[in-house]
């Protein structure tokens, strides 16, 4: 089965809270999906389980927002392929924390 | 010679404060998790090292911390990476799942929504952490919407004790303006099997088979914003304190009125007496004397702050009814903070230390049981909990 190096980028609070210095780089086998990618970064940075998607019904947190090649992929489903540059490394996957005060 | 540690939660982060046993130099620590909400920070009474921390983010949801050297590292428990993805088990510290099914094999999935129709249990955060009295792995969780949790494996798993949501009252609780919560947990030292626990807005509860089964423990209790005013939930207790001598006494501070009971909570007495006012969230009981307790009177349940822009601790003498006010280095003009539910504690030295946090940012400390007042620290962000250790 195929792998792929998918670059993630993640809000500065989560890559404290995981100990991860710039990007995050996953190692993507077969597919490469929102799921799959979100099963991988957790598998490799547990602390990071249930802060992104919920434990139980795997939906997106509310506050969260998936981009990648300037295009908003929070709304498409799981298992939808991600772009091929994201697929292929030249463009990141961006995990984005909603704008808010206090 | 002893220590002190003063574990701060606040809206932006935990603090840690430590000083001799002379309390008069403090060192500060912090901000440890910069941005997150800390609702609570507590230690192990078995091991002092031992601390749970509950973090919380709107963004990112829970976190639980672990440090096991006294706040000096963090890890989030069982936090280390799987061997493949999607490996299994996989330890989840701050997953919170409540039990669908209550002891009568009945799902137990709504409790009264502000409008009054009834509304499915929703995870929020970990409100309160309550380490085991005999086991540092063993911690119990008070969380929001109102359930006790508890993890036997240092925070790595935690499972509902569904009893308590499911003894029968659940549907009739809802919440207060600050939410459902499970704010207060208290373990008796004298009996391990009997567990206490509070809820805003259902009351306060029972356990005497180590949190198995549940009883509400709320007769004597009268609360104007409910259509029974004596009824046997719904009541919006703020906070409860017990002093461990006598664990069958225990204080409320309840949304107003401040109350006592000497039965293991099954009826309760009011000892407002001579307060000012009698709103308040936070009550705590002196480390020496059994019969002395303290309260922070606040203005009303829309005006959460001191009366007159003074801020003042009361102290009682006699378990309540006579009260003192104590002002002695506390702002006597235009102060208009709060003092929150968990944010009082006292530490066990001889001369008995008081400690209380402001949504101000204010830490204040006494050295002599009340009678005059210093801040640790005056600019921290909102300060949600506080807890004291004291070390040997």
């Amino acid at each position: 089965m195929t792998s792929y190096v998918i670059r993630v980028e993640l809000p500065q609070h989560l890559r404290k809270l995981a100990g991860i210095e710039g990007e995050a780089k996953l190692e993507v086998e077969g597919l490469v999906t929102q799921r799959s990618v979100l099963d991988a970064l957790e598998a490799r940075y547990p602390m990071l389980s249930g802060t992104i998607r919920d434990h139980v019904t795997q939906q997106r947190r509310a506050f969260l927002r998936f981009f990648a090649c300037a295009e908003d992929l929070s709304h498409e489903l799981p298992d939808t392929p991600l772009p091929d540059a994201v697929v292929q490394g030249t463009e990141p996957f961006l995990i984005i924390g909603a704008i808010a005060g206090g | 010679m002893s220590k002190v540690r003063v574990l701060v939660g606040t809206r932006k982060g935990a603090f840690v404060l430590t000083s001799d046993g002379k309390r008069e130099k403090w060192d500060v620590s912090g901000p440890h998790f910069a941005g997150w909400e800390m609702y609570h920070v507590k230690g192990s009474p078995v091991d002092p090292n031992r601390l749970y921390a509950s973090q919380s983010s709107g963004w990112f949801g829970q976190v639980i911390q672990r440090s096991d050297d006294g706040g000096k590292t963090w890890q989030t428990p069982g936090g280390e990476p799987l061997p493949s993805p999607g490996a299994s088990p996989s330890p989840a510290s701050n997953k919170f799942v409540y039990d669908t099914t209550g002891p009568d094999g009945k799902p137990l999935t709504t409790h009264q929504w502000y409008d009054g129709t009834q509304h499915p249990w929703e995870f929020k955060r970990v409100w309160h952490l309550e380490p085991s009295l005999t086991d540092p792995d063993t911690v119990y969780a008070g969380v929001e919407d109102a359930a006790l949790f508890r993890s036997t494996d240092g925070g790595k798993n935690w499972n509902e004790l569904p009893g308590l949501r499911g003894h029968g009252t659940g549907p009739k609780w809802q919440p207060g303006a600050g939410g459902m919560c499970l704010h207060t947990i208290i373990l008796d030292p004298k009996d391990p099997k009997r567990i206490y626990i509070a809820i805003s807005a259902a009351g306060a509860f029972r356990s005497d088979d180590g949190g198995a089964t549940w009883k509400p423990i709320n007769r004597g209790l009268r609360s104007q914003f409910i259509p029974d005013q004596t009824a046997e939930v719904g009541h919006c207790v703020h906070h409860i304190a017990m002093h461990p001598s006598r664990p069958g006494v225990l204080f409320m501070q309840k949304h107003w009125d401040v109350m006592r009971s000497d039965d293991a909570g099954d009826s309760w007495t009011e000892v407002s007496g001579n307060l000012p006012t009698d709103f308040g969230f936070v009550i705590d009981v002196h480390a020496h004397e059994p019969e002395t307790i303290y309260v922070v009177p606040i203005k009303s349940d829309s005006e959460h702050f001191p009366l007159d822009g003074k801020l003042q601790v009361y102290r009682s003498r006699s378990g309540g009814n006579e009260w003192e006010a104590l002002t002695k280095g506390l702002p006597q003009r235009d102060c208009y903070v709060n003092v929150l539910r968990d944010a009082m504690a006292v530490d066990t030295l001889d001369k008995c230390g008081v400690y209380f946090g402001t949504t101000g940012g204010q830490v204040y400390a006494s050295t002599d049981a009340g009678d005059s007042w210093d801040p640790i620290v005056r600019d921290l962000p909102a300060v949600l909990s506080v807890e004291v250790q004291t070390l040997s």
